[in-house]
C-alpha cells in the first residue's frame, strides 16, 4: 500500500498486519493492515463507528487483538498489558479526555513519568540522594513539558478546572512524559476553536521535529488533510484506502463512505 | 500564619507538641492509669488507621478486613513469645517477622481481589477478615496451633535496655509504671509509622497511587503497572497493622480470636474515613477521637444522667453507642470529606460545578 507516499522510504515503527477484533458477534476490527514510518503524522479517520477508537484500543493494549499481528519496532507485540505498551514507547490520549482531574496540572505530567523512573518503597521512606535527585528530575521535566505543550503558567490549577483546549494539551503533555517513541492522539481537536486547531497543529508539528512518530484520529478533515503525511480509512472495521490525503480525498471508496453512493464531492 | 514561611515557628510548634507528648502519660496517670491505657490503645489504633489509610485512602481499594492484619500480627507475636510453644523470641526479631507474615497475607488478599472494585471488593475484604478470624477459633485440632476461642495467655512483654515493661520501675523517687514505658514506646513507633506514611504519600509510589485511584485506566495507560501497585498498597498496609498487631499482644499479655471481630474492621475504617480519607494528620485525629470519645462517654453518660433526671435510665452502653453512631451521621452530612480531608479527596467528594 505504498503506491502513492511521498515520504522517503524509512523504517516503519509500527506495523499492523491483518488485525481482527470482534466482541460478541459483532466484528469491531477485521483485517486490517498499516505501517505507519518512523517520523510520520499518520492520519486515521473514519465515519462513526468505523472502528478507530478500537484500534487505538487494541493497539495500546486495552483490549487484546483476536488476530493478526502488531510489530512495533520490528518486535511483534503479543497483547501486552497497557502499561506494558506505555513502557516500550506508546503513548495516547483518550477522546473523552482522561486526566486525573482532581490533581494539579503538574502532578498529572509528574505522574507521566512514572514509567521512566525507578524509585521503590524503601528510596521513598529513606529518601536517599538518588531519589531526591530522581524527584527534582521529575518535576524540572514535568514543569518542562507543560512549557512544551504552551501550558507553564497553569501547572498549579486542578486539570479539571482548565479550559478544554488546555485539557487536551495537558493529555498530550502527560502522554509525553513517558518519553514515547509512537504519540496516538484520539481526537485531539474536539472541541477546539479556531484558533486552538491553529495552536494545536504548531504543537503537533513541533512534536513531530522532535522526533515522536505520531498517529492522530481525528474528526476535523482540513485538520488531518493539512497535517498528516499519510491516511488511513477505516469503515466497517476494515481499511478501505491509504494513502497520501489528496489521493484519499479524490478515492470514490471514502467518499461512499462518508456520503454514501451517488455523491461526487469530496469530504471536507 | 503560614508555617512555611515561618520555619522557627514550625520547629517551635513541633517542640511544643514533643513536650506535651512526653508528659501527657504522667499527667493521665493522676486521673487513673486506665486513661494511660487507652490512650496506648488509641495510639494502636492509630497505626492501624494509617495502615489502612494506605489502602483506602491512598489507593482508593476498600477493605472492610483489615483488622485481619492485626490478629496476624498479634498470633505471631503471641506464638513466638509464649509457653505456647514454649518460644521466648526477643521483641526486635519477632516484631518484623509479625510485620512480614501481615504483609504476606497482605498479598494473599490482594491477588484475587485485584479486578474488582467496590462493593465486590468490600464483599471479599469483609470475607478474608472473618476467615482469618474462625481459622484462629478453629485451629486448635488437630494440631494446636491458636488455642481456639481460649486464646494465648501470658505472651512476653517487651523488654528493652534492661527495662521489663511489664513492670514498674523505680526512677529516683519516682515510680514509672509499665503502661506509661509502653506508653514511650509505642509513640516512637506511631511517630516512625507517620513519618513513613508521610514520606511514602509524597513519593513516586504515592502518585501512582493517587493515580489508580483518579482513574485505574488512565493510569496503566501512562506505563503504572496497577496490579503491582495495588498489591503494594496491601502489603504496605497489611505490614503496619502486623507491626501493631505484634505491639497489642504484647502490651495485652492475653489475646484470643474475639479482639479481631469485623466490628474491629468497620471502627479502624470509620477513623479513616471520619478523619478524613488520605489526609494523614486527619486519620490521626480520626483514631484518637474515636479511641477516647467512646471512653469519656463510657464516664460521663451515668452521671450526667443521674444530674438532670435523678436516675440512670438508659444504660450507659446503649446511650453511648447511639451518640456514637449520631455523631457520625452529623458528620458524615456536614464534613463528607472527614475533619481534615485531604485536598484531593475534598475535591473528588465536591458535586461537581459542570
Amino acid at each position: 500500500m505504498s503506491d502513492a507516499a511521498p515520504v522517503p522510504a524509512a523504517a516503519s515503527i509500527l506495523e499492523v498486519r491483518g488485525v481482527g477484533k470482534r466482541f460478541g458477534g459483532l466484528v469491531a476490527l477485521s483485517e486490517v493492515s498499516f505501517s505507519i514510518r518512523e517520523g510520520e503524522i499518520y492520519g486515521l479517520i473514519g465515519p462513526n463507528g468505523a472502528g478507530k477508537t478500537t484500534l487505538f484500543n487494541v493497539l495500546t493494549g486495552i483490549y487484546p487483538k483476536d488476530e493478526g499481528e502488531i510489530l512495533f519496532r520490528g518486535n511483534p507485540l503479543r497483547n501486552p498489558s497497557p502499561d506494558r505498551v506505555a513502557a516500550l514507547g506508546i503513548a495516547r490520549t483518550f477522546q473523552n479526555i482522561r486526566l486525573f482531574a482532581n490533581l494539579s496540572a503538574v502532578e498529572n505530567v509528574m505522574i507521566g513519568r512514572h514509567v521512566r523512573t525507578r524509585a521503590g518503597v524503601f528510596g521513598a521512606v529513606l529518601r536517599t540522594p538518588a531519589t531526591r535527585a530522581e524527584e527534582r528530575a521529575i518535576e524540572k521535566r514535568a514543569h518542562e513539558l507543560l512549557e512544551y505543550v504552551g501550558i507553564a503558567d497553569r501547572g498549579n490549577e486542578l486539570a479539571k478546572h482548565l479550559s478544554y483546549g488546555d485539557q487536551r494539551r495537558l493529555e498530550i503533555a502527560r502522554a509525553l512524559a513517558t518519553d514515547p517513541r509512537l504519540l496516538a492522539l484520539d481526537e485531539p481537536a474536539a472541541g477546539m476553536n479556531a484558533t486552538e486547531k491553529v495552536e494545536l497543529r504548531a504543537l503537533l508539528d513541533s512534536i513531530r521535529k522532535d522526533g515522536v512518530t505520531l498517529l492522530i484520529i481525528e474528526h476535523d478533515v482540513r485538520l488531518v488533510m493539512g497535517l498528516c503525511d499519510r491516511v488511513l480509512v477505516l469503515d466497517y472495521g476494515r481499511n478501505i484506502a491509504e494513502g497520501v490525503p489528496r489521493a484519499i480525498q479524490k478515492d470514490p471508496r471514502v467518499i461512499e463512505a462518508y456520503l454514501g453512493t451517488g455523491h461526487a464531492t469530496p469530504p471536507g | 500564619m503560614d508555617l512555611r514561611r515561618h520555619p522557627q515557628a514550625r520547629w517551635i510548634g513541633l517542640a511544643l507538641v514533643a513536650v506535651a507528648l512526653l508528659a501527657l502519660p504522667f499527667v493521665l496517670a493522676m486521673a487513673g492509669t486506665a486513661w494511660v491505657r487507652i490512650t496506648n490503645l488509641a495510639i494502636l489504633f492509630v497505626m492501624l488507621s494509617l495502615g489502612l489509610n494506605i489502602v483506602v485512602g491512598f489507593a482508593g481499594l476498600l477493605d472492610l478486613g483489615y483488622i485481619a492484619f492485626y490478629a496476624v500480627g498479634a498470633y505471631v507475636y503471641a506464638l513466638l513469645a509464649s509457653p505456647h510453644f514454649n518460644i521466648h523470641w526477643p521483641w526486635w526479631a519477632i516484631l518484623p517477622i509479625g510485620a512480614a507474615v501481615a504483609c504476606l497475607f497482605g498479598v494473599l488478599l490482594g491477588t484475587p481481589t485485584l479486578k474488582l472494585r467496590g462493593d465486590y471488593l468490600a464483599i471479599v475484604t469483609l470475607g478474608f477478615g472473618e476467615i482469618v478470624r474462625i481459622f484462629l477459633n478453629n485451629l486448635s485440632e488437630p494440631f494446636n496451633l491458636t488455642n481456639g476461642p481460649k486464646g494465648l495467655t501470658t505472651i512476653d512483654s517487651i523488654k528493652f535496655a534492661g527495662l521489663d515493661f511489664a513492670n514498674s520501675t523505680r526512677v529516683g523517687d519516682f515510680a514509672v509504671s509499665g503502661t506509661i514505658k509502653y506508653y514511650y514506646f509505642l509513640l516512637a513507633v506511631m511517630v516512625l509509622v507517620i513519618i513513613l506514611n508521610l514520606r511514602l504519600q509524597n513519593s513516586r509510589i504515592g502518585r501512582a497511587w493517587e493515580a489508580i485511584r483518579e482513574d485505574e485506566l488512565a493510569a496503566r495507560a501512562m506505563g503504572i503497572n496497577t496490579r503491582n501497585m495495588k498489591l503494594l498498597a496491601f502489603a504496605m498496609g497489611a505490614s503496619f497493622g502486623g507491626v501493631a498487631g505484634g505491639m497489642f499482644s504484647a502490651i495485652q499479655g492475653f489475646i484470643s480470636p474475639e479482639s479481631f471481630i469485623l466490628t474491629e474492621s468497620v471502627m479502624v475504617l470509620a477513623m479513616v474515613v471520619l478523619g478524613g480519607m488520605g489526609n494523614i494528620w486527619g486519620v490521626v485525629l480520626g483514631a484518637v477521637l474515636l479511641s477516647f470519645v467512646p471512653e469519656i462517654l463510657r464516664y460521663t453518660v451515668e452521671p450526667v444522667q443521674r444530674m438532670v433526671f435523678g436516675r440512670s435510665i438508659i444504660d450507659p452502653e446503649v446511650i453511648r453507642m447511639l451518640l456514637f453512631g449520631l455523631a457520625m451521621v452529623v458528620m458524615m452530612l456536614f464534613r463528607p470529606a472527614g475533619i481534615l480531608p485531604s485536598a484531593v479527596r475534598k475535591r473528588e467528594l465536591a458535586r461537581p460545578t459542570e
